[in-house]
């Protein structure tokens, strides 16, 4: 598949078509020390075929952003349960809009109470994924979103 | 129902041509870096004019390969590195390389966990890549990574592979200076003798030594060493370094033993000699990689061979050969 792939006949980059391989940064902000959930995540969409970078804990929305511009990612996942997620998006929207990395789409996953969405979307999350949601709508969200976006 | 609640807002974006990313990334640009290297990674054929001429403006950087068996302390080593390199005024750049998975072809890359501290302090740029499980094109994807971090000015260069599997010491045997790191208590004493990694080192060091156990696995070191264990076509006899990555005890004298061959790679021309090794491993791991694309272009013909073969009615070595049209396919 990947091979396929690399022997190039697949570069016709219609605008609705995904990267080869997605790449994602899954993400842990501010003081924050649930890290299973982020585990599990990365366990998902690796088994879905993504390559995922972990930052791992305690991270300011400042390096994550410098991380998922490094590494290249279409996606940055971030998983919150500490309830500061309001300040910690917008926060992470912000840095993205400076540094011109408005091509890194944002979802947001986690324990976050639904009276805060559009909180979050205004600050540029593309996507909110609830706590029950089972992994195939974890990988479905990504892939579609990227798809979406297109090849960059 | 569980739903998910998307931003009215889709996003869009233009794939930039690698042609108008080169002047970014000669200019030390990171998305620019970051997406060069995406392309080089996914082997795009419109990526490889701008390659091509990226590979013209490197040659700069002096490259270092760090290996050694999972948990020996190789990222924590390279982030104890960027910070000492940084307090020089010298930006780092890393490419650490983690297995993907056989199953999904996914990968978990966790190396940056441990150097986000010091990359984001010292101005390094780390990235992590999957090994993608193709043949030479780990080596293809890789040491052209590196030649867009040089490019770019970052000096030295770090690749971080794992001590196993012929890809990643086919990789890390590209650089200039490798680093074999051993750690004390991973069960036996020489773990890199059990890699088959003991001579590829231009360097011996031994990560963990604020640990009591690490004089015993040093002293086992110094002592096969003594039975010879020199890199082949190298005139110098590597040293044996004990380090602490968590301490920072001795990572000074560690950087300056990668100093030290270096300057005796200048001084003795062997540098030369490096960079021919280089350029053969770099045209015939991607040789490799051709050939195996070739033979993905046409499945069908492989797969009348692979039959072929499995019945009996044909010899692998006449298939090969019939593959690479070196033989009239019977
Ligand atoms: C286990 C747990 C802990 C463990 C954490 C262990 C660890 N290393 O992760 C411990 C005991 C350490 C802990 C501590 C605390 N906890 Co606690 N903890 C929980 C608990 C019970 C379960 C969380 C969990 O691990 N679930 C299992 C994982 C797999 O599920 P998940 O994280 O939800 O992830 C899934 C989905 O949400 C989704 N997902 C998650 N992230 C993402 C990201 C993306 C991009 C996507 C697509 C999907 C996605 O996919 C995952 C897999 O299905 C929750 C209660 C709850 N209902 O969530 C409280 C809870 C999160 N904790 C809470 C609190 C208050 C604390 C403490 C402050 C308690 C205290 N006073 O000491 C401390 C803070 C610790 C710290 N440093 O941050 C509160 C948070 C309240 C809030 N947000 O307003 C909760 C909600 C309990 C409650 N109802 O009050 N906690
Ligand atoms: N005590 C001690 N532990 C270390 C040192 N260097 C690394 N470690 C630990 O060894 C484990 C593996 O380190 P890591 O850098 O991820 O190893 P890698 O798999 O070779 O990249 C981690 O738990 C580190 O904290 C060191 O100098 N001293
Ligand atoms: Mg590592």
């Amino acid at each position: 598949m990947r091979d396929a792939n690399l022997a190039g006949e697949s570069l016709s980059t219609g605008p609705a078509e995904a990267p080869d391989t997605i790449r994602v940064l899954v993400a842990k902000l501010g003081l924050d020390g649930h890290d299973r959930g982020a585990k599990v995540v990365a366990r998902i969409l690796r088994d879905a075929g993504m390559e995922v970078v972990y930052t791992g804990l305690y991270k300011t929305p400042k390096d994550v952003v410098q991380a998922a511009i490094q590494e290249d990612v279409d996606v940055i996942g971030v998983s919150l349960l500490s309830g500061s997620h309001v300040p910690l998006f917008r926060e992470l929207g912000r840095c993205l809009r400076e540094e011109g990395a408005g091509h890194i789409l944002v979802v947001a996953g986690g324990v976050i109470p639904e009276q805060d969405y559009p909180a979050l979307l205004e600050g540029g999350v593309d996507a909110i994924v609830p706590q029950e949601a089972r992994s195939d709508l974890i990988v479905t969200t990504i892939t579609d979103l990227v798809t979406a976006r297109g090849r960059i | 129902m569980t739903v998910v609640t998307h931003s009215t807002r889709p996003r869009r974006a233009a794939y930039v041509p690698s042609a108008d990313l080169v002047k970014d990334v000669l200019a030390g640009r990171a998305i620019a870096i970051a997406r060069m290297i995406s392309r080089a990674e996914e082997g795009y054929p419109e990526a490889a004019a701008a390659l091509a001429e990226l590979y013209r403006h490197g040659g700069k950087a002096h490259v270092i390969g760090i290996t050694g068996v999972p948990g020996a302390g190789k990222s924590t080593l390279v982030s104890a590195l960027i910070k000492a390199y940084a307090a020089e005024g010298r930006k780092v750049g890393v490419i650490a390389v983690d297995p993907s998975s056989p199953y999904s072809g996914g990968a978990i890359l966790g190396d940056r966990v441990r150097m986000s501290e010091t990359a984001a302090a010292g101005g390094a740029f780390v990235r992590s890549m999957a090994t993608r499980g193709h043949l030479g094109g780990l080596t293809r994807a890789t040491l052209q990574a590196v030649d867009v971090l040089d490019a770019a000015g970052y000096d030295p260069v770090i690749i971080e592979t794992v001590g196993v599997g012929q890809d990643e010491v086919e990789v890390v045997t590209a650089a200039h200076t490798v680093v074999v790191l051993s750690a004390p208590g991973l069960g036996d004493d020489i773990q890199a003798i059990k890699a088959g990694i003991l001579e590829i080192a231009d360097i011996h060091a031994v990560s963990k030594c604020d640990k009591p156990e690490a004089a015993a696995t040093v002293s086992a070191l110094r002592g096969m060493l003594a039975l010879g264990g020199e890199r082949p076509g190298s005139r110098r006899a590597p040293p044996v370094l004990p380090v602490s990555a968590v301490s920072g005890e001795r990572i000074g004298e560690l950087k300056d033993a990668i100093g030290a061959h270096w300057a005796h790679l200048n001084e003795s021309g062997e540098r030369v000699e490096r960079q021919r090794a280089m350029g053969r491993t770099r045209i015939l791991g991607t040789a490799r990689h051709l050939f195996q694309q070739k033979f993905q272009e046409a499945p069908e013909t492989l797969e009348r061979q692979i039959r072929a073969v499995a019945e009996r009615r044909m010899d692998p070595a006449v298939a090969a050969r019939a593959l690479l049209g070196w033989e009239e396919t019977p």
